[in-house]
Parts: C-alpha cells; structure tokens; sequence
C-alpha cells in the first residue's frame, strides 16, 4: 500500500472518531425533539454542565464554596476527599436526573402547547441560566477532567500498521489517539443500547409512541410528563457521556458548550428526528471536514474545519431540505 | 396498574356502567355540547349518531378526559368523577380509537398492540434497563395476550409490518386491537368504519359483537351508517347541534320526528 492511501485512511478514521463526537451531542438534540417537539438549544450547556459536575464531584469540590466564602467569610473548598471515578459518575448522573425533574417541574409543565419558538426561547434561557449556575456551583475557571481513560497515540495500532506501506517508504504507523478509541467504543454501546431499551421494553415503547402521536399515547395510559422527565434524563446522560469524552480531550472549560453548534450541521443532514440520521450525519461531517482541511485545506490556507460543516449544511438546505433520511416534503395544497 | 376490572366488578350485566349528566362543552363561542345526559349500560352498544359537527366526538373526548366540559358530571362505575388527565382514565379501564387514526406510525403492528398493554405492566424503568426477571417475564406474558388479539383480529399477516404502510381498514383494525389490549371496561369508539368498503365493514361489524359477546365488554360506538347502527346497537343516542334529539332503541330513534327532521336537514326554527 503506498503512503498517500495510508495517510487518507488515517484521516478518515480520524474523522469518524470526530464525527462519533458530534454524533453524540446530536443524539441527544434528536431525542428530545422526537418526545416533544422542542429544539433544546441547551443541549451543549448540559454536556458543559455534567462535565463540571464530574470534575466537581470527583475533587470533592465544595458546590457554591465561592458564595458561601462570600457570604459568611468562610474559607471552605474541598471536602478533601478524591472519588474512584465511576462513583463520580453516577452521582453526577443521579444529578442530571433531577435536572431533568426540575427542567420539567418548573419549565416545561408551563409551556405545553407554545409554539416551537416560545419552547425553544425557553431553552435559550435555560442554556444560560444552567451555564451561570454552572459556574456558581464548581467555579469557571478550566478545569482537568481525568476519569482514568488512557491518552495518547496508540503504539500498538502504530506498530501493527508500520508495515503496511510498501517497502522503503517512510511510513512509520497510523496515529489514532487512544481516547478516540475508546470514545468510539463508549459511543456504540451507548445507541446499541439506546436502542435496546427503546425497542424491548415497556418504557422504550412509550418513548416512541409519544414521539410519534400524544393524543394516543395518552389514551394507552402514557403521561406525557412522566415520559419528558426520562427523555430529558436520558438526554442528560448522552450530554453527560459527550462531556467527559470532550472534557478529557480538551479540558472541561466554556468552549465545550460550542461543540452543541457543531451538532446543528449534523441535524440538517440527518434530519431532527431521525436517530440513524443522527449519527450517520455526525460521522459524514467528521469524516467530511477532517478529509476535505487534509486534501483541499492546505491550497487554500487550512482551518477549514471551523466552517466546512456549515457549508455542507448549507449545501444540503438547498439541495435536500429535508436531509438524508426524511421524506421527500411535497407541499399539501 | 389498571383498575378497571377491580372497578367495575360490582356492576352486573345490564346496569349502568357510566353517565353523563348535564354535560355542557363550548369552545369560545362554540357550543360543541348543550345539557347532555344519557348513559351506558354494562355490557351494551351503544350508538352515538347524529350529523357532522353534532358534538359526537366531543362527548368521547369528555368521556376519556380530552375536554373537560364546562359544565356537567361524568359517573363512573357507581361514583362520580372527579376530573381526571386522559391517561389516568386510561388506567380505570377506558379505551378508545380515534376518528382520524391515530397509530404510532413508526412502529410494528405488533408494537402498536403491545402499547395497549401499558396499563397493564407495572415494572419500573430501573428493572427495565436492566432486562432482569420480573420485566422480561412481565414483557412476556403481555406478548401472549397481543398475539391472542392479533389472531382474534385475524392480522397474523400483518403482525410485523410498521403501520404507516398498512391500508386504511387495516390500520383501522389494528388501532381496535391497541385499544383492545387494555382490556377495557369501555371501548370508545370514533367512526371504526369510515371510508370502509362493505366487505371490511361487515368484518368490523362482527369484531364489534364478538368483544362484546366474547368479553362482555361495554362498547360506545359513533357511526354514520344507518345501517351498521340498526344492526349492531342496542340503544342509540342522537345528537344535533350540541343538544340531545333522541334516545331510545334502534327502531324507536328511527320512527323518532327530531331525528328524522335532524337527518333530513329540515331547518332549524
Ligand atoms: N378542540 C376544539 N376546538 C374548537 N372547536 C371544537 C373542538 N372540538 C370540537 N369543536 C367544535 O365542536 C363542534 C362539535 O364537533 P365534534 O367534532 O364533536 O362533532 P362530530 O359530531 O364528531 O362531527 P363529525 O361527524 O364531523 O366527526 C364543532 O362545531 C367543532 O368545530
Ligand atoms: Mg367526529
């Protein structure tokens, strides 16, 4: 095999470890919008949030030390302990639960049948409040979120592919980052069993059902708010898991909550309720953006990947409005 | 975990089942609803008929919980209800199917009739996602009571097929055997056979009487065809314009004035 097929190879698989990312965050936009219709712009604050809540929970962080030093002149911090991880993880889990409770309680229970802007302002402010509150409770500045997933270039993939290119060429072994690795793994099994759950059990069927129809998902015995609280949940689970993994790459700071916009090319490819869409779109962007800054970037001045999702959006809005999965929309007249 | 049966074992073949009284519904300036009462005993058909726009819908959604009349008292099973959110009236063993079909378009026919049995399956979602004991035998033994409709419906051929690609009637049929998985007390239902050809219609008609003969089961039925109504009812209720015009048996509401005039268009005075 010669270098240059090596080397496109190593972009494309670049790419999709990039594009499983994206794919994620748009996973959890997707559910949310299926059960209910609302566009939650606060998608990107959740995986923000849950990241800071890990990195919190798993230092023994104090919540709010900041207002309470302020506030009674104290100069608590820590309470000086370290958490394993995992247990980290399911306490910063129990506390996207009741997020998504409170989310339901006292937002969404006052907003049924709003148009989809009203939900979707509602959203806006939800993604800033959560983003101040973040703050308040574990502090803004960046932080190292560290759960024990192995970094770094995976010598073992570099040395079982140095042989692959022809003889004497310099090729010294594809580079893939071993945290994309396990990303990618964490990710399949995520929707793998996403999709377990939601076809073979009791609570996945109502899931569906109310994406589908709310009159008769009601008159089956399904409550609606009931089924928003586990959508929001399992939204905050997906933010929570696109968190660590991006929080773990590039510390856990406010450009994470950005990644949410990267998500919205994935949707207009995939289509916003269509959960294959969803992942297929995000492994096209990332396949698409990382191969098109390797090939085309360097002849036209590189950083192409801060917009090339948007162009192909663009692309695709003019070409295919309703994306790759949807139905072909004919106006009803 | 649905009550309907324990609710309802009190009441004998024959009595009063549900009524509503006084029932008045308007939306704006609309009067979908003016004073209705009628009722419904155990183990009948009851026809609701009248002309389009006359409020017969709207008396079902007051029935499971859609509207909540202005005005108006709803007994159920001996007891006047208080009000309550359409899924909580799912859970007392109320069933319906809607006028404009209302299936989860994504799923299986299967799928469909297996989310009938909501309110019968009471494993949480923590054993769920875990997949142990209890929910997968729960999940199976409700499988076993989906799989008798499917047969009694006779829709084998289907069970698999995602139903936005099934034909008019057969969705009609299967959105019968959602609501029949629940086991009903009550069975609403909206215009089961509109836009039926004849031949569908009859094998609706039979799937009809044999809920009831087979489960005893107390059906509420609108219906535009005269002739399905005189055939398979045993007291039609007639409404135009909001307001009650006749009740009665079939061949009492047929030779009934108001009726005629209502169906006949005469002017309203
Ligand atoms: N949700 C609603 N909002 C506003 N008006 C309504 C609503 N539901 C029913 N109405 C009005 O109430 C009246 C009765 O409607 P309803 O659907 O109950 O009639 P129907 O007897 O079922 O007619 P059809 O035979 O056409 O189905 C109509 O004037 C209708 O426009
Ligand atoms: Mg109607």
């Amino acid at each position: 095999m010669s270098p240059e097929f090596l080397y496109t190879l190593e972009v494309i698989l670049n790419g999709l470890m990039a594009g499983v990312m994206y794919s994620l965050v748009a996973l959890g936009f997707v559910l949310i919008f299926k059960a209910s219709g609302i566009f939650n712009y606060a998608q990107g604050v959740m995986a923000l949030f849950a990241a800071m809540t890990l990195v919190g929970i798993q230092n023994g962080q104090v919540p709010f030390s900041h207002l309470i030093n302020a506030v009674f002149g104290t100069h608590i911090h820590g309470f000086g302990w370290t958490l394993p991880a995992f247990v980290a993880i399911l306490l910063t889990l129990l506390v996207m639960i009741l997020f998504a409770y409170l989310v339901e309680r006292f937002v969404l229970k006052h907003l049924v049948n709003q148009d989809p802007i009203i939900l979707f302002m509602a959203t806006i402010g939800l993604a800033y409040f959560m983003e101040g509150f973040g703050d308040l409770m574990w502090g803004s500045e960046i932080k190292v979120l560290d759960v024990g997933v192995p970094q770094g270039a995976s010598f073992w993939l570099e040395d079982f592919t140095a042989g692959w290119a022809a003889e004497g060429s310099e090729y010294y072994g594809m580079y893939i980052d071993k945290l994309d690795l396990v990303a990618t793994v964490v990710a399949i099994a995520l929707v793998v069993s996403l999709t377990l759950f939601s076809q073979y059990t009791k609570t996945g069927r109502a899931l569906r059902a109310v994406a589908d129809d709310h009159q008769a998902a009601l008159s089956v015995g399904i409550s609606l708010r009931k089924i928003w609280v586990i959508v929001w949940a399992i939204a905050g689970f997906v933010a929570m898991v696109a968190g660590i993994m991006w929080g773990a790459k590039s510390g856990v700071q406010f450009s994470l909550s950005l990644i949410a916009l990267k998500a919205l090319p994935v949707l207009i490819l995939g289509g916003f309720t269509s959960i294959p869409g969803a992942i297929v779109g995000g492994l096209i962007i990332g396949v698409g953006e990382k191969l098109f800054e390797y090939s085309i970037g360097p002849m036209i001045g590189g950083a192409t990947e801060n917009w090339f999702a948007y162009v192909l959006a663009l692309v695709f809005l003019v070409f295919r409005p309703q994306g790759l999965f949807g139905e072909k929309i004919i106006e009803r007249v | 975990m649905n009550k309907g049966a324990a609710l309802s074992s009190g009441i004998d073949t024959g009595e009063e089942i549900l009524s509503v009284r006084n029932i008045s519904l308007s939306f704006g300036g609309v009067k979908a609803l003016t004073d209705i009462s009628f009722d419904l005993l155990k183990g009948e058909v009851r026809a609701i008929i009248g002309p389009n726009g006359a409020g017969k819908s709207s008396m079902l959604n007051v029935i499971n919980g859609f509207y909540h009349p202005q005005q108006g008292e709803v007994w159920y099973c001996g007891s006047k209800r208080k009000s309550l959110k359409p899924h909580q009236i799912a859970y007392q063993g109320i069933a319906r199917t809607f006028q404009n079909i209302a299936l989860f378009k994504g799923m299986s026919t299967l799928d469909n009739i297996m989310t009938g049995r909501f309110t019968h399956m009471r494993s949480n979602i923590v054993s769920q996602a875990f997949w142990r004991g209890p929910a997968e035998r729960e999940e199976i033994a409700n499988r076993e009571k989906v799989e008798d409709i499917i047969e009694f419906l006779e829709i084998q051929a289907i069970r698999k097929t995602p139903v936005g690609r099934l034909p008019y009637g057969l969705q009609k049929r299967v959105e019968l055997g959602r609501a029949l998985a629940a086991e009903p007390v009550l069975l609403l239902l909206d215009e089961p056979m509109a836009g039926m050809n004849i031949e569908e219609k009859e094998d609706m008609s039979r799937f009809i009487l044999d809920v009831q003969q087979e489960f005893g089961t107390t059906i509420a039925l609108i219906e535009h065809d005269m002739g399905v109504v005189m055939d398979i009812s045993d007291r039609v209720v007639v409404l135009d314009y909001g307001k009650k015009i006749g009740d009665g048996t079939p061949d009492e509401v047929r030779n009934n004035q108001a009726v005629i005039d209502a169906y006949l268009g005469v002017p309203h005075e």
